[in-house]
């Protein structure tokens, strides 16, 4: 009885992934297959169920990876998948660079404190995020609050709303929550006796630091890392919206294919390529952890 | 203070307090220290001598813990100051103490391996690699647990976790090293071995070794010295018998072991012995009377004699009704009501196997103790 249950409580999220994931999957990786057409929906093969299972081979039997080769043949995706990762990886860099000291700094405030500021950290997303990156627009501006600030101080205007400064500026903005939560719940679990005997057996504040609470908090930063890296990757709103055309990122690539040419099984197989890109950090990551519960 | 020869006999001639030549390793000197409204350290002095094994002991929040912290630097005291050797602790933070702690949940650290946590002191010391390779391999022999270097603290049992922590604590030699409650963790039969090894690890090393405990039977057996504190103050200091066998007053007499007391007026009884007149009889003991001041009689259990037969009148003596008893294997307590709602508790070694008078709930019982067993408190 207890084990039946168990188990359907095991296949639960099996079924939402199959319904969510596995099954949309699988209809990108057939899209990305087959061949771009003027018609409706715009690609062929189209299964004819008419002769039924014939058809259905038919219509496999046509896939091919034809999409695949012309997207290595083709610069323009090979640029924007390069400078997606770029973005992605130095947005992911920044963060950490951002996200550690506040995350510490949260967690070595007195408890009535911290909730406080866990708090002024979540809060911006109660905001759009759609109207978040908006006001972006309007503090970058040529005549924007940025640039009236820098004015009243004496200092010369910047310009840099469309490039990809803007575009980094704004995904570390909107990513940092995503940075320090999870290296906030490594930080303020751990125990500070940890340090205590650190520091007892003659490691300065700084070396106890670097040798105890550094490397434990190593889990909170990957997990942070992938949870900012992933979804940067594909991010369409932001460089649509503070990179202008001039910054060329997969996401606004998968944009421009579906809607604007009409090109699904282009725009699908960026989207898998994407996907399979972003699958080798996790399996990294869980290596690494499986070495480290062995 | 006790002309008569001393119970339990003496383990040593090591007894550096008594000699007025010898200097103390650590003196606290008027340390003080509050946390908000709660004082938890009141105007401590205390000394600690080398190759002593120091026991403080008092119950939850009576400071023991904070005044340990003073001395390894995690706390800072409001007054007083902390002395090692000849030098003034005061300004020195815990990283620069020659004064190491073994803690409570032993703060092993989790991503390094025992050979690794054991090393840790050493390398802050700056000791050769090779030097530290050797010198975890000694330590790991000396907590016996030798080949078990390369785990992980969470892949080792409670007890050699409590090892570890042990030999991270001795590696780098400290001056004295800190024991916060060692055996809280363990379970009653690893802590009675423990606790022997402990001993032997102390005296072949020759550490002084400073512990603090809530457990009586804990500080008792291991120390040379006990203080036994209460609300911030050090209430007595002294060798497990004379805090057991003298206590200074009601608190640590009942703190440390069971203990009956009567109250009454005492009154001078020649010969080095007090009289008190209490409402439950008339009783002597040893100690010196401030005649007309109100005294309190301690007698432990096993002092007194239980008898089923009236014993001829004379000296102290107690009627009553047997309660109740417990047989303990090694001892029986008895709970003898001498008064309607008043009892006393006495005890007996069962030295034999089998008992000719044996006694039964509700038989009346007498009880005697002899005035050098019970000692007067006037506080």
């Amino acid at each position: 009885m207890r084990r039946s249950g168990s188990s359907l409580a095991a296949l639960l999220p099996l079924l939402w992934l199959a319904v969510f994931f596995a099954f949309p999957f699988m209809l990108v990786a057939k899209l990305s297959l087959s061949d771009a057409a003027l018609a409706m929906p715009p690609y062929t093969p189209r299964i004819d169920w008419s002769l039924g299972l014939a058809g259905l081979r038919a219509s496999f039997s046509d896939l091919d990876g034809e999409t695949y080769t012309r997207l290595t043949k083709d610069g323009l995706y090979i640029a924007a998948y390069l400078s997606s990762l770029r973005l992605a990886g130095i947005g992911t860099a920044i963060l950490l660079l951002i996200g550690y000291p506040i995350a510490y700094g949260i967690s070595r405030c007195p408890p009535s404190l911290r909730l406080a500021l866990v708090m002024a950290v979540i809060l911006p997303f109660w905001t759009s995020f759609l109207i978040r990156i908006y006001a972006w627009i309007a503090i970058l501006k040529p005549a924007g609050v940025l640039n009236t600030a820098l004015h009243a101080l004496g200092l010369p205007a910047v310009d840099i709303l469309n490039t990809e400064t803007a575009v980094l500026l704004g995904l570390v903005y909107a990513y940092l929550p995503f940075m320090v939560l999870p290296l906030y719940a490594v930080l303020e679990r751990q125990d500070d006796r940890l340090i205590e005997a650190a520091q007892d057996l003659g490691a300065t504040p700084l070396s106890a630091f670097w040798r105890i609470t550094f490397p434990l908090s190593l889990p909170g930063a990957a997990a942070g890392a992938l949870l900012c890296f992933i979804p940067m990757a594909g991010e369409f709103v932001i460089p649509d919206l503070l990179g202008g055309s001039e910054t060329l990122m997969l996401g606004r690539v998968i944009w421009t294919e579906f809607f604007a040419n009409r090109d699904w099984p282009a725009a699908s197989a960026v989207a898998i390529v994407l996907l399979a890109t972003l699958v080798i950090p996790i399996l990294v990551l869980e290596r690494q952890q499986a070495r480290v519960l062995r | 203070m006790n002309a008569r020869p001393q119970i339990g006999g003496i383990r040593s001639s090591f007894a550096p307090w008594e000699d007025p030549a010898a200097r103390p390793l650590v003196r606290f000197e008027g340390v003080s220290k509050t946390f908000g409204d709660t004082v938890a350290v009141k105007h401590v002095d205390l000394a600690i001598y080398e190759r002593e094994f120091f026991a403080l002991l008092g119950p939850s929040g009576c400071g023991k813990t904070t005044l340990m912290r003073i001395l390894a630097g995690f706390e800072t005291p409001d007054a007083g100051r902390i002395v090692l050797g000849d030098q003034d602790l005061s300004a020195e933070p815990p990283h620069r103490r020659p004064v190491h702690m073994m803690f409570q949940s032993y703060a092993l650290f989790p991503h390094l391996n025992v050979a690794q946590n054991i090393g840790f002191g050493l390398r802050r010391q700056g000791v050769p690699k090779a030097e530290v390779a050797s010198r975890i391999e000694e330590m790991l022999a000396l907590v016996k647990l030798e080949g078990l270097g390369r785990r992980r603290p969470d892949q080792l049992s409670g007890g050699q976790q409590q090892r570890v922590a042990l030999a991270r604590a001795i590696a780098p030699r400290p001056r004295i090293l800190l024991l916060d409650e060692p055996m809280a963790a363990l379970d009653k039969k690893l802590r009675d071995e423990t606790q022997f090894e402990l001993m032997a690890l102390q005296q072949d090393l020759g550490l002084t070794f400073m512990i603090v405990t809530h457990d009586q039977d804990e500080a008792m057996v291991l120390a040379d010295r006990i203080a036994v504190m209460r609300d911030g103050e050090i209430v007595q200091i002294g060798r497990p018998a004379d805090v057991y066998e003298t206590p200074v007053d009601r608190y640590v007499a009942g703190f440390i072991g069971d203990v009956n007391l009567f109250e009454g007026r005492m009154e001078a009884a020649g010969d080095g012995r007090v009289r008190l007149h209490a409402t439950e009889g008339v009783f002597e003991a040893d100690g010196i009377a401030t005649p007309g001041n109100t005294g309190w009689l301690a007698i432990r259990p096993e002092k007194i004699t239980v008898h089923s037969q009236r014993p001829p009148p004379g000296g102290n003596q107690l009627a009553g009704r047997l309660l109740d008893y417990g047989y303990l294997g090694d001892w029986t307590t008895y709970l003898v009501e001498i008064a309607p709602g008043r009892t006393v508790r006495a005890a007996r070694a069962n030295a034999t196997r089998t008992d000719d008078q044996p006694l039964g709930c509700d038989d009346p019982v007498w009880l005697t103790f002899a005035p050098s067993s019970a000692v007067m408190l006037t506080k």
